[in-house]
């Protein structure tokens, strides 16, 4: 067989994590979380997300900024029948979210190197799994497989919550099932209605079609109720705290970190470019929906005692900043404020990716010595952990948006953009400057500054080596997103006006 | 037509039901010899006799659709693939009946012998080419499962749901019988191209009383599918019969029910599709979610997986439906997938089982995924594949049939049925729950044949490995009705 490597790149880069997931349930756990075996699962499952981090540095390097449309294609026939293929391809919107993917699971495998007692092979073969389906998702080109990566994406994830997570667990995980599940089925009819009028699956062709503006809507909100499930927008949030509290912390990075992004990118991927004039249409509701998610959420977060809950909220408020970023897209006259608002949501994206992750692994780390997500179980840990705490310090100031770091970059993005826009819409939003300072720094001052709270506390130990690694990994990405975002910004320019110029032209 | 002179070549299309009936007596004759102990040779003969069916019916496939018996019999390609795969079925059903019949003494030789009787009936019911036909075939099938329930005649309630079954069946076969007549009467004839060609060469029959000789169609149709509101029997039965009795209830019978509804309404009143159309999705869609709202309530695994196949037998009614070829051939898609997925589930239910034990309960389902990881990950497979979660083949099924309702202008419709199965998906999650997230209450081994493990392991897998590459089955299904 002549395999050219670079020509399969995306297919290596979905199918190396399942197999290396497939393989570690295949050899199974022996019931000793201590053995020799489940050591040598361990080691598989790391060398096979930091070799699939490897391959996707491949991706970066031969990734062309400037080149328009997809990249790295591949494209076979799946399903002869009803015209599915199996299609590949990235560009400047994808590209970045496969890299986060890429680097955030090797993170999670080390994080939960032995934290994890129960059944460690099938935890680590969840993970992989999950990774390669979820960079099925941002690389799919067709929309029946993208289908078929987003749904399969939730069995994973269902049972990482459901066995491995708190005391609510099967509550937590049937809620995270059933609401993405219902959220996703209306998508489907959506494609079904497109497939009917295009005789394909395939995504251009879905852009291509010409659309009534009743279509248009019609489709738009299908493909919302997807995606605003899976962001979370309000008012379909609340399985996301549930969620994120019950899951162990590994799921709660990666659920923060990547899953949510899903709903961010089928906005920029399927609804702006298929239905733009439903977009348009639907473009005030959005913003308000995103403003009301920045500013009520917001507070929201502002009166959670269980440190989990609170940074699941703050990240709805924080991806509020992402849909916002988007959907002003129709509120300028001209200039440059469209793309900076699309930039802004992208790399909110990313940096939230970093931030939340980061910020539940520093939760991770408390739990694992304490056992209390509780704020009030806490209080004075810098004297114990001051390595713990200077990282947890940094990520909070980058939560709440400090200049240098990640977080700065894409609320000031979409922040500026606003105010091009409306100056309501700005002054909304940058309410969260306020906000996203108190209740992160708030929280901050509760658990990590003050006296040494009780004897819990007292004992903590500070960081060891395998959580430094992790945490400074992360700290220097954000501050290297923070101080010097063009290479990220430069990967997605070319993509974004491509994308705003289709957008522009209406389908009518 | 070559019809009215009977010839050699005739009986050579029927070789298969012809080897099957005289396999029959030879598997009732032999088990005459074969005491109790020595029982699961009658079990051995039974599957060599499938193996030779097999090898009859690729060898008597006519290249293409040939009417004998005076048009009373057709052998089709939707006849040879449905054929093939209830022959499989029921092989299947044996196969995983077999330890738990000798485990719970009642390994009689009957067992076999009333699913092969069975096997014929639904073998003639799939080559009808007339009511008279079908209506032969699907008593053989129903006379033959009704003896099934009631195989293990000690146990109380597998006797009332025998009875049940038996009333039940009686009344919708006697409702059918006189459907029959009417259309008889109206039409002058019992084959059904002829009865086509009557209804298209005098419109004015299209009338109130070929109605009214359809809606009693129906309600034998609707009673052999289990549509609700003539779902009652089903229900009782499957939680009634013994487990291996229920597995083939669920299974082959299935595809000759869906034989039934093909040859009648579309081969024969195809002309009335307006009319049939209308009761159809008022059976459809009553059963969809009385199927899937009432499995949420259950306890007993059983009679949760008969909520489930009434739920399923909607979009398969839903497919059928559209009166169009792409929602038959979706209906055919559904119907051999969910038959798979029902074979695998029944099959794990029977693998819980022991001795003076049956894990009929959803609770004993608790911690399979630590007491047997591998049953336990083929069970969520067949769930999610029931589910219609990709990527499993359930996905493609369900995907199928919505496509072709959609193109059909229901769009509202689709939207109903993809609702209803995000309600049905919590009940088949909550079999996953018990499986991973609860401990175990019930630490005892699991028992079973190599050779059954295998099968059932394969069988499971199916649903997946049909699930990434369901091309050529969806082709083949388009090609027999598309």
């Amino acid at each position: 067989m002549n395999m050219d490597f670079s020509q399969h790149l995306l297919s290596i880069l979905i199918w190396l994590p399942i197999a290396g997931g497939v393989l570690l349930l295949i050899i199974g756990d022996d019931g000793d979380a201590e053995s020799s075996r489940a050591g040598l699962m361990r080691i598989v499952a790391l060398s096979v997300s930091v070799v699939t981090v490897l391959v996707s540095i491949g991706l970066y390097a031969g990734f062309d900024n400037a080149a328009t449309g997809m990249q790295f294609t591949e494209k076979a026939s799946w399903v002869a029948a009803l015209n599915v293929f199996y299609s590949l391809g990235v560009d400047g919107l994808s590209t970045p979210l496969i890299l986060l993917t890429a680097f955030i699971t090797p993170l999670v495998i080390i994080t939960s190197w032995d934290t994890i007692k129960l059944r460690p092979a099938q935890y680590f073969a969840a993970f992989l799994i999950l990774e390669g389906l979820m960079i099925g998702v941002f690389s799919a080109l067709d929309a029946l497989l993208f289908y078929v990566f987003w749904e399969s994406m939730l069995i994973p994830m269902f049972l990482i919550i459901g066995v491995w997570g708190g005391k609510r667990r099967v509550y937590a995980t049937l809620k995270f099932f059933l609401y993405t599940f219902l959220g996703s089925v209306l998508m489907l009819v959506a494609f079904i209605y497109l497939y009917g009028q295009t005789g394909g699956f395939d995504l251009f062709g879905f852009m291509d079609a010409p659309l009534t503006l009743t279509a248009q809507k019609f489709i738009f909100i299908a493909f919302l109720l997807a995606f605003a499930v899976k962001v979370p927008m309000w008012p379909v949030h609340t399985w996301l705290p549930d969620a994120h509290v019950e899951a162990p912390t590994g799921g709660s990075v990666v659920l923060a970190a990547i899953m949510l992004k899903m709903g961010g990118y089928g906005f920029v991927r399927l609804s702006l470019p298929i239905a733009p004039d439903g977009s348009e249409y639907f473009s005030g509701m959005m913003i308000a929906l995103s403003l009301i998610a920045v500013v009520y959420i917001g507070f929201v977060a502002l009166m959670q005692t269980d440190m989990k809950k609170l940074i699941a909220y703050s990240s709805i408020a924080h991806m509020g900043f992402v849909t916002l970023g988007f959907f002003l897209l129709w509120s300028f006259d001209g200039g440059s404020g469209a793309a900076l608002g699309m930039a802004g949501g992208m790399v909110q994206m990313i940096s939230h990716g970093l931030i939340s992750g980061a910020m539940f692994l520093c939760v991770g780390v408390l739990y694992d010595r304490v056992h209390s997500r509780e704020i009030a179980a806490y209080g004075g840990v810098a004297n114990t952990m001051p390595i713990f705490s200077a990282f947890m310090v940094l990520f909070a100031m980058a939560n709440a948006g400090l200049p240098g770091t990640s977080g700065f970059v894409g609320e000031f993005m979409v922040i500026i953009a606003s105010f091009k826009a409306n100056f309501w819409f700005a002054f909304l939003a940058a309410s969260t400057l306020i906000l996203g300072a108190a209740y992160t720094l708030w929280m901050v001052k509760r658990v990590i500054y003050g006296e040494v709270a009780n004897d819990n506390v007292a004992a903590l130990k500070d960081l060891n080596g395998r959580e430094f690694l992790v945490l400074a990994i992360l700290a220097i990405s954000v501050l290297i997103i923070g101080l010097w975002p063009a290479p990220l910004i430069d990967m997605m320019n070319v993509t974004i006006e491509q994308l705003i110029e289709q957008v522009g032209h209406s389908k009518l | 037509m070559t019809g009215h002179v009977m010839n050699l070549m005739d009986y050579l299309v029927a070789a298969p039901e012809i080897t099957l009936l005289g396999l029959i007596c030879v598997v009732l004759i032999a088990d005459l010899f074969i005491d109790n102990e020595h029982r699961v040779r009658t079990f051995w003969i039974s599957m060599l006799s499938l193996a030779l069916l097999l090898a009859v019916l690729g060898w008597s496939a006519p290249d293409a659709r040939t009417v004998i018996f005076s048009g009373s019999y057709v052998s089709d390609p939707l006849s040879q693939i449905l054929k093939v795969a209830a022959v499989i079925f029921v092989a299947i059903t044996f196969m995983y009946s077999r330890d738990y019949l000798r485990a719970n003494d009642i390994h009689k030789g009957e067992f076999y012998l009333l699913g092969l009787i069975g096997l014929l009936g639904m073998m003639i019911m799939m080559s009808a080419n007339s009511l008279l036909t079908m209506y032969l075939g699907l008593e053989t099938l129903a006379l033959s499962q009704y003896a099934l329930v009631a195989i293990d005649r000690n146990n109380v309630t597998s006797a009332e749901a025998a009875m049940k079954y038996f009333i039940l069946g009686a009344i919708a076969s006697g409702s059918l019988l006189y459907g029959i007549s009417w259309i008889y009467g109206m039409t002058g004839s019992l084959q059904f191209h002829e009865i086509a060609a009557a209804v298209s060469a005098d419109p004015s029959l299209n009338d109130l009383p070929l109605w009214f000789g359809l809606a009693f169609v129906i309600v034998g149709i609707g009673f052999k599918f289990g549509a609700v509101p003539f779902h009652m029997w089903l229900p009782d039965v499957y939680q009634g019969a013994r487990t291996p009795v229920t597995l083939y209830i669920a299974t082959a019978p299935k595809l000759a029910a869906l034989a039934l509804i093909l040859r009648i309404l579309v081969d024969g009143l195809g002309a009335l599709h307006e009319t049939w159309a209308a009761m159809i999705l008022v059976i459809a869609v009553l059963s969809l979610l009385v199927g899937n709202f009432v499995a949420i309530a259950q306890t007993n695994i059983k009679r949760m997986l008969g909520y489930s196949t009434i739920g399923h037998v909607g979009f398969v009614l839903l497919a059928i439906f559209c009166g169009t070829g792409q929602g038959n051939a979706a209906a055919l898609f559904y119907m051999l997938t969910y038959v798979i997925a029902a074979a695998g589930a029944f099959g794990i239910v029977i693998l819980l089982s022991r001795r003076g034990y049956d894990a009929e309960f959803l609770s004993d389902f608790k911690g399979l995924g630590t007491r047997s990881p591998w049953f336990a990950l083929m069970m969520m497979f067949l769930m999610f594949s029931m589910a219609g979660v990709p990527p499993f083949v359930g996905f493609f099924a369900k995907l199928n049939v919505i496509s072709a309702v959609i193109d059909s202008g229901y769009t509202g419709l689709a939207v109903l049925m993809l609702l209803v199965t995000v309600i049905g998906a919590y009940y088949y999650l909550r079999v996953i729950w018990y499986m991973y997230f609860e401990e175990a209450e019930d630490q005892a081994v699991l028992q079973a044949s190599a050779d059954t493990k295998v099968v059932l392991s394969l069988n499971s897998v199916a649903v997946l490995a049909l699930g990434i590459a369901p091309g050529w089955l969806l082709a083949l299904c388009v090609q027999i009705l598309g």
